[in-house]
């Protein structure tokens, strides 16, 4: 009773921070104990890839062209030109593939599961599910995390090697660019670290976008606007703890690993 | 036999909003109750609370040993397993059909093998009408359906205590009527304790052995039907009548002002008294007897005394003719024979004096109150 009737600015904001930062702490808890929910696993990775593949893909071709022309008349003026290919990468695979696949996760994967999640909260699904004694974080949220997290791994993969072979084909085809030099620096800046990283961010940002979508999906306002306004939360959410999060991890990675050649 | 759910000081707020405040009570084990209330009076909150999917802020919830308004999240799954919970709309899953929504339960908390599953969820499809159905996706069925389904779910796991949360609502009086019986016959064949939420006071007439009614954020009243339904209590006349009149208003409540110019305006039509009480349902033929009724009995003549008056007649005029002579001679102290008191120290000579005087006491009343009846 000491709190309450009273509140401060910005103690709401920071109750749902927490509140998020205990869902996602539950999600990894709760990933490790059993019964551990495989069907719905298969089912909601299947499902999290078919609405991501195509999207990414079609996003990622234009992104690796603009990359590659971008960097390809920058390098030409400065005379540089074998060097587009190694730029190319580093960007792609870095930067660019990992947001790529967050940002699908968190608008396309995401805005799905918020939707499904938000529905069955406000038709009282989870309280029913909770009653029967089945938790609803460890028999709905686990599999859908894990299933985001797994596919924006993979995910990411596709998107790297999609995005080069658009820029590749832009830089070839558009710049008349020597094909030879841009596969032989493909290695000259890059390194395999910086592909350990994409992968890593891929799996961090899929689990952020999952678990912002669970948690917004999990505590909407009533009635079916809620749920709309839910999902219109969970999307900006994700996107803005993204672009922070990817901000950190690449001052962290730039910090502990060396660039190539220095 | 059910299990006893004992409330004490039950207190919640959502932010500077309280819901209700040192809510005390005790359903009593076997027995069904009903609350009462306005909309928005926090009734499925307070049935929420039972089960701990609302932390109260303060008070207990004392359910076989376990506290569900405190105790750590391990044994309120635990102690959930005793609980079957329908809700306003079913809750059922839309994803799955209605076998595997009522096969739920069994799926994830037993090692049943699928035709035993299949064995049970059709029997509890069977005893709620909706046999030949399974089939369908909630989405395809009527509200009415949807309930009874949920109503399925719930038994599945053959609960101690069933909470029912507005099984009325969205319902023709008809279906509704139905569903009273329905939930009489399930309390005669498994004998849990259900607890009823509703403001339909049809229900509250027929189906409960006790009632009881939020109003304001405080529990009014609760207790045996026959206190409820013949209490002179301005908020439950009102209620129970249906009327404009009286301090239950429009928006959740009115201000003294209006309460006054309402008293002045409208002078005629306080004589209005409370509808006559009408008996209680019985199973229906086949069905084995309530066993909450004998307890109920023995339970409710030790605590007769306590009763407002009007309350009293009708208890006594509700025993059958048996019955009401056991009350009436000396032998109304053996009455309760299961059960010693255990607030009352003094049995032994308690139990004897109060006994006869009380029944004397209460059958004189009662040939006054009512002199064509002439007694028994």
């Amino acid at each position: 009773m000491i709190d309450q009737g009273r509140s401060v600015p910005g103690s709401g904001a920071l109750r749902q921070t927490g509140r998020l930062f205990a869902l996602a702490a539950s999600v990894l808890w709760l990933s490790f104990r059993r019964p551990f929910q495989v069907r719905e696993l298969i089912e909601q990775f299947w499902f999290i890839a078919s609405v991501t593949i195509l999207p990414s893909m079609l996003v990622s071709i234009p992104f690796g062209a603009v990359i590659t022309l971008q960097v390809g008349s920058l390098t030409q003026q400065l005379g540089a030109e074998s060097f587009t290919g190694a730029a190319s990468v580093l960007a792609v695979v870095q930067q660019a593939s990992p947001l790529i696949v967050a940002l699908l996760i968190a608008g396309a994967g995401g805005s799905a599961i918020c939707a499904d999640i938000g529905a069955r909260t406000i038709r009282e699904e989870m309280d029913a599910m909770e009653v029967m004694g089945v938790s609803p974080i460890q028999r709905l949220i686990v599999p859908r995390v894990l299933g985001a997290a797994g596919v924006a791994v993979l995910l990411n993969g596709l998107v790297s090697v999609v995005g080069l072979l658009g820029g590749y084909f832009f830089f070839v085809y558009l710049q008349h660019g020597t094909p030879g030099s841009f596969v032989a620096s493909f290695s000259a800046l890059a390194q395999l670290p910086d592909l350990y990283v994409s992968e890593i961010k891929a799996l961090i940002f899929g689990f952020i976008a999952a678990v912002v979508a669970a948690h917004r999906g999990l505590n909407p306002r009533p009635g079916p606007k809620g749920v709309g306004d839910a999902v219109n939360q969970s999307v900006i959410i994700a996107f803005l703890l993204l672009f922070f999060v990817n901000l950190v991890l690449t001052a962290i990675y730039l910090k502990i690993v060396p660039p190539k050649g220095s | 036999m059910g299990i006893e759910v004992v409330v004490e000081g039950l207190t919640k707020s959502f932010g500077s909003h309280v819901v209700w405040r040192d809510v005390s009570l005790s359903l009593p084990a076997g027995e069904v109750s009903v609350m009462l209330g306005p909309s928005g009076t926090g009734k499925t909150v307070f049935l929420k609370s039972l089960v701990g999917l609302v932390r109260p802020d303060h008070g207990r919830v004392m359910v076989d040993g376990i506290d569900t308004a405190s105790c750590r999240e391990r044994e309120l799954y635990q102690a959930r397993k005793l609980f079957g919970v329908m809700f306003q709309d079913g809750a059922l899953f839309g994803s799955l059909n209605l076998f595997d929504n009522i096969a739920f339960p069994l799926r994830e908390h037993t090692k049943l093998t699928e035709s035993e599953i299949r064995r049970v969820v059709l029997e509890k499809m069977e005893m709620v009408g909706l046999a030949g159905e399974s089939h369908k996706f909630p989405g395809e069925i009527s509200g009415g359906m949807r309930k009874r389904a949920g109503l399925a779910r719930a038994l599945v796991l053959d609960p101690q205590i069933i909470l029912c949360d507005e099984p009325d609502s969205g319902l023709d009086p008809v279906r509704t009527a139905y569903l009273s019986q329905l939930l009489i016959d399930l309390n005669a064949e498994i004998d849990a304790t259900i607890l009823i939420v509703t403001h339909d006071i049809q229900i509250a007439r027929t189906v409960p052995d006790n009632i009881g009614m939020l109003f304001r954020g405080k529990l009014v009243m609760f207790g045996p039907r026959e206190v409820l339904l013949t209490s002179d209590h301005p908020v439950i006349t009102q209620f129970v009548n249906g009327r404009r009149i009286g301090p239950i208003g429009m928006s959740e409540e009115k201000d003294e002002a209006t309460l006054a110019s309402e008293r002045a305006s409208v002078t005629g039509d306080r004589s209005q008294g409370l509808p006559e009480l009408i008996p209680q349902l019985v199973p229906t033929a086949g069905m084995p007897e309530r066993m909450a009724v004998r307890r109920r009995t023995s339970r409710v003549l030790r605590m007769l005394h306590t009763l407002p008056a009007p309350a009293q007649e009708a208890i006594i005029a509700s025993l059958p003719a048996a019955e009401r002579e056991r009350a009436a001679g000396p032998a109304l102290p053996t009455a309760p024979p299961e059960l010693p008191e255990p607030d009352e120290p003094q049995q032994d000579e308690g139990e004897n004096e109060p006994g006869e005087t009380l029944a004397d006491r209460l059958l004189g009343r009662h040939r006054r109150g009512r002199p064509r009846g002439g007694g028994t």
